[in-house]
């Protein structure tokens, strides 16, 4: 049954197929939320299906009724949700913040986001690259975005959450792959006519392999 | 058969009531006021709306339905969804809602209209011209085409050079000029004109809805009000507000916008919540439980959804810890739906519910709304909204709360007061089959939408790649698309033919408990023949008899006094306090609202000189109608008696215009701070902000022309003062003082922004400066204008120590303009002088 489920949701878009801690552990909060979800929703529509069904109660069991039903469904039913949610999410959230527990070498990258294409920059290494980044698997990168005329937002579903790039700002976005492999990245912020053409790609390599591509574009 | 005295007695007062409240027919229909008809009229407009915003969905399932189609190009589908937002957002949803409300409001307080009947008929042309305006758009092949939120700087003139997004923000403005007049329209008339005895807490549960969505209005909108002036500003005169270069932020117009945006979908919610909570207890058989919970719930749900709009810009790049601010916020108004939700089950639990029609859509009401409330606070989740932010995900969550927890709920609605419109009852069958094509077709369509969401499909694309793992899940959504349609259809054909094929229904076929369906069917114009004194929550309820009392003039105002009248009672202990005097049928509502749609027309059209002259013209229509609303021997014969109880409102010192004034200018107010938000955020986030060390404004002739505000204000107040002590003399006198003082302060102002030698199209700073001086001039301008007006009606004996009501209004604009001339010298020149201080 999960491997069914699961494999209704491959897809090289699919943030349930994930390929980076980012998404794994948004992947991992969705299915907790939407089991909970569905769960409340069925006992909902339960209880409200039985209330359709009964006599008419006196005012005294009626109002004890309700005030079992006001307080606890409508007051600690989503004020202890809403507690678990945060005790996890914040967190979880908190882990995905381009922010680094200690000093580290990290590689970073200047994407530059215009209507309708990526110009990616490699400033240690003067590169220059169009729709595509390349980045070392198993390790965090650190993506700079900017965007040179409208708000586009760059967005790879497998890897991380998306994160917009706003003209005459800078936003920082923490990217990292489990495995090599090539992932697919779009735009998602509307910017207008071919917002629907703004792909561009993020292959990821083992380290090794990496620094051994670097070299190689560093060679004119 | 002879009738007794009383029975001739009652009917000679409804045939008196029917030629006072008369409702022309024909093309004079243009000019009628009354709240019935403008109510039914919206609603019927927007259900036209309603099919062109659907029409065009159908038009996107369809291209959607394969992948890479272009049955549509890019820019026409861009066209598209734009559109479709936007009309099914300003032009069916909220316009749909107040004009039931509307329709309700005065029918369940008592009351035989709202209280600015004329101000409902402007209100309404403005609705319908602005619609047109904006639809023409799909006729002149320029619709807007940057989304329903027309994010900068993707919407300003480098990258949006048709007029399409002009047609957007001056169409939409001037839609939203509707809003805020029923808004002010419902706030006072829920306030000041309940029937007598029926406190607050005695109020239908339905008018505590409508109130805290009227308030939700005046403060919700002029942020969007006045970013769509800037914007438009920026576009049509290179005004710098959002543009980097110059020191804008295209984050500003976020902020602006959302700052609408999401009180925007409470205001749509709470309408239809209320229909819910009405239609529960009737068919529960017993009283709603938890009134006073539901209250709190509303009250609070009011306040804390404008702490939330940040929500939609958590891929921005804010501080983190706003970010988490705003999805506890955004979580915790899951607390107070919450509670709602728990009462209306309660009440159902403990009462023993009758199976019909309408409870048939709040059963769809409660499945697909809590669905969508349930995959809110999945969303409010910061990492998890990172990932489906922008995708189909957060579209089907969006039309799960919007039509499951407004469109039912109206659906619901319509049918339970179609037999009080009509007297007659819709089809069983049809109905039925639209109500399951609707819910299957709806949840078909949008319930996969969530897993297309997650699979990485983005929103606003006009195509997408096959293989992807999307195909299916698109096809499937538009099937349902077209099923829903249908559904739609049946409904629409359902309520059209029941008009001639329904079953008669017989008076409160529902046997409902508020006041609306003391009335016969279909009510008359004015509501009810003579009003009550309520003592109890449930009137047909529990005090059987009392519509064929109402009917037979047993109650209140059963005079024939000859004037459109109707009671008004204090704001909280509901006593009876004035006789309002509603004006009647008048053409100033259409004229005024045309010829501002002249001034649009002109002002899209770049023919500057027309929109000003129009733009007077239309201010000179205001001032006329302004002068023949007030008290005059002709119009208010009644206010010269003094011997009349409860007095005619021209003798007492707080009518409709005073608090319908009050109300407006809480609007103002909020459009005000808006602009000041815009002036710290620009000033602290702005990526190129740049501010002159001194502030071109010199505070000296600043400093004059606020004094001279002040001794205008002042002398005017003393004067209000002596009328109120019943000394009225030389008051044509004090008025034109004031007038001449009030002048020279305009002058002194105007006299400043000349030497300050604004540079708008070069610096944000100065644009800001600029949209600040007018405004103050303009307010002051009115309130000057106005006071000369009151010169005028003093020499002519319309006002004096007997009718001391209109000064009390004129006062209100004084101490605004006063506050807000202050503020402005604290916010934008002693601020900026304090922070650059070494």
């Amino acid at each position: 049954m999960c491997v069914l489920l699961l494999t209704g949701c491959e897809g090289p878009y699919s943030t349930l197929h994930a390929a980076g801690p980012a998404a794994r552990t948004t992947a991992l909060l969705w299915w907790c939320m939407a089991l909970f979800a569905t769960s409340v929703l069925i006992g909902v529509i339960v209880v409200w299906s039985l209330a359709l069904k009964r006599e008419a109660m006196d005012e005294r069991s009626a109002r004890r009724v309700a005030r079992r039903l006001i307080i606890g469904g409508g007051i600690l039913l989503p004020s202890l949700s809403i507690l678990v949610l945060l005790a996890f999410g914040i967190p979880l959230g908190h882990s995905m913040l381009p922010i680094f527990a200690s000093e580290r070498e990290v590689l970073h990258i200047e994407v530059t986001a215009r209507q309708w294409q990526w110009d990616v920059y490699y400033p240690a290494q003067n590169l220059r690259l169009s729709n595509e980044l390349h980045i070392p698997s198993g390790e965090p990168v650190l993506i700079h975005l900017r965007a040179r005329d409208v708000v586009h937002a760059f967005w790879v579903p497998r890897l991380a959450g998306k994160l917009d790039a706003i003209p005459g700002h800078t936003t920082t976005l923490k990217l990292e792959a489990d495995e090599p492999g090539l992932y697919h990245g779009q735009c998602a912020e509307f910017c207008g006519l071919q917002h629907a053409r703004m792909y561009f790609t993020v292959e990821a390599h083992e380290v090794a392999d990496f620094a051994a591509w670097l070299q190689a574009q560093e060679r004119p | 058969m002879t009738m007794s005295r009383s029975e001739q007695a009652a009917a000679a007062l409804r045939q008196h009531l029917e030629e006072v409240w008369y409702n022309p027919r024909g093309w004079r229909a243009f000019s009628v006021v009354n709240h019935s008809v403008l109510g039914l009229r919206s609603l019927l407009t927007g259900t036209c709306f309603f099919i062109v915003g659907g029409l065009l969905a159908m038009l996107m399932r369809t291209q959607l339905a394969l992948p890479e189609q272009e049955l549509v190009d890019a820019q026409r589908y861009n066209q598209a969804f734009t559109m479709h937002g936007t009309v099914m957002m300003f032009l069916f949803a909220l316009p749909a809602l107040s004009g039931l409300a509307m329709y309700l409001i005065p029918k369940m307080i008592g009351a035989r209209d709202l209280l600015f009947p004329r101000l409902s008929a402007f209100g309404y042309y403005c609705y319908l011209f602005g619609g047109l305006i904006l639809l023409s758009t799909l006729l002149w092949g320029n619709a807007p085409a940057a989304g329903w939120f027309m994010y900068t700087p993707l919407s300003d003139a480098r990258y949006s050079p048709d007029a399409g997004a002009d047609f957007w923000l001056i169409g939409i403005t001037f839609v939203e000029i509707s809003a805020i007049s029923t808004a002010v329209e419902l706030v006072v008339s829920i306030l000041r004109s309940r029937a007598p005895g029926m406190t607050l807490r005695d109020m239908p549960i339905f008018c505590w809805y409508i109130l805290a969505m009227a308030l939700m209005i005046l403060f919700g909108f002029p942020p969007l009000i006045l970013g769509s002036l800037l914007l438009e500003l920026e576009r049509a005169a290179g005004f710098v507000f959002f543009a980097v270069e110059g020191g804008g932020d295209p984050l500003l117009w976020q902020h602006l916008f959302w700052l609408f945006g999401h009180p925007e979908v409470y205001i749509l919610f709470l309408p239809a919540a209320g229909i819910v909570s009405t239609l529960i207890p009737v068919f529960a058989q017993r009283p709603l439980i938890g009134y006073s919970w539901i209250v709190f719930s509303i009250i609070l749900i009011g306040f804390i959804s404008f702490g939330l709009w940040v929500h939609h810009m958590f891929t921005v790049g804010i501080p983190h810890l706003a970010q988490a601010f705003f999805s506890i916020a955004s979580m915790l108004i899951a607390i107070p739906t919450g509670i709602q939700l728990f009462a209306w089950l309660a009440t159902l639990w403990a009462g023993k519910v009758v199976w019909r029609l309408p409870m048939l859509w709040i059963f769809g009401f409660l499945v697909i709304f809590v669905c969508g409330g349930l995959t809110g606070v999945m969303l409010a989740l910061v990492p998890f909204d990172w990932q489906v932010h922008d995708t189909h995900f957060v579209v089907a969550h969006m039309h799960y709360v919007l039509v499951g927890g407004m469109l039912f709920p109206l659906i619901a609605g319509l049918y339970f007061w179609l037999p009080h419109l009509s007297g007659r009852m819709p089809s069983p069958l049809l109905s039925r089959w639209a109500f399951w094509l609707t819910f299957g077709g709806f949840n078909l369509t949008f319930l996969l939408m969530h897993l297309t969401g997650l699979l990485g499909m983005p929103r606003r694309i006009y195509t997408y790649p096959a293989d992807v793992g999307w195909d299916e899940l698109n096809l499937l959504s538009s099937i349902g698309g077209f099923v829903m349609a249908l559904g739609i259809a049946m409904l629409i054909v359902d309520i059209a033919l029941h008009f001639r094929f329904g079953r008669p229904a017989g008076r409160n076929p529902w046997n409902a408990a508020t006041l609306e369906w003391a009335q016969s069917m279909p009510p008359p114009a004015y509501n009810h023949v003579s009003l009550p004194v309520i003592t109890t929550r449930h009137p047909l309820w529990n005090h059987p008899g009392l519509a064929e009392e109402m009917s037979e003039a047993c109650h209140g105002l059963n005079d024939r006094s000859g004037i459109r009248e109707t009671y008004g009672t204090n704001a909280v202990t509901a006593e009876a306090q004035e006789r309002m005097h509603l004006p009647s049928n008048s053409w100033l509502p259409l004229g005024t609202a045309f010829v501002i749609a002249l001034t649009c027309c002109a002002l899209l059209a770049s023919l500057y000189w027309v929109a000003l002259l129009t733009a007077v013209g239309a201010l000179l229509l205001l001032l006329r109608w302004s002068w023949i609303n007030g008290a005059h021997p002709d119009y208010s014969p009644a206010a010269l008696d003094a011997t009349a109880y409860p007095p005619v409102h021209w003798r007492t010192r707080s009518g409709p215009g005073l608090w319908g004034t009050a109300t407006a200018l809480l609007a103002d107010g909020a459009l005000y701070l808006s602009l000041i938000f815009g002036w710290l955020y620009l000033w602290t986030v702005a990526p190129q902000w740049s501010a002159p060390r001194s502030s071109p404004l010199s505070l000296a002739p600043l400093l004059i022309s606020g004094v001279f505000l002040g001794a205008a204000s002042l002398w005017y107040w003393r004067g209000v003062q002596g009328l109120r002590q019943g000394r009225g003399e030389h008051w044509a006198q004090r008025c034109l003082l004031t007038a001449g003082l009030g002048l020279l302060h305009v002058l002194a102002l105007l006299y400043t922004a000349a030497q300050a030698e604004l540079q708008p199209t070069f610096s944000s700073h100065d644009s800001v400066l600029f949209v600040l001086i007018a405004y103050l001039v303009l307010h002051s301008g009115l309130a000057v204008i106005a006071t000369l007006l009151q010169a005028r009606r003093a020499q002519l004996n319309y006002v004096n120590a007997r009718q001391p009501y209109e000064p009390e209004v004129v006062l209100l604009l004084w101490k605004y303009a006063l506050a807000s001339f202050w503020t402005a010298l604290a916010a934008f020149v002693l601020l900026p002088l304090a922070w650059s201080v070494p």
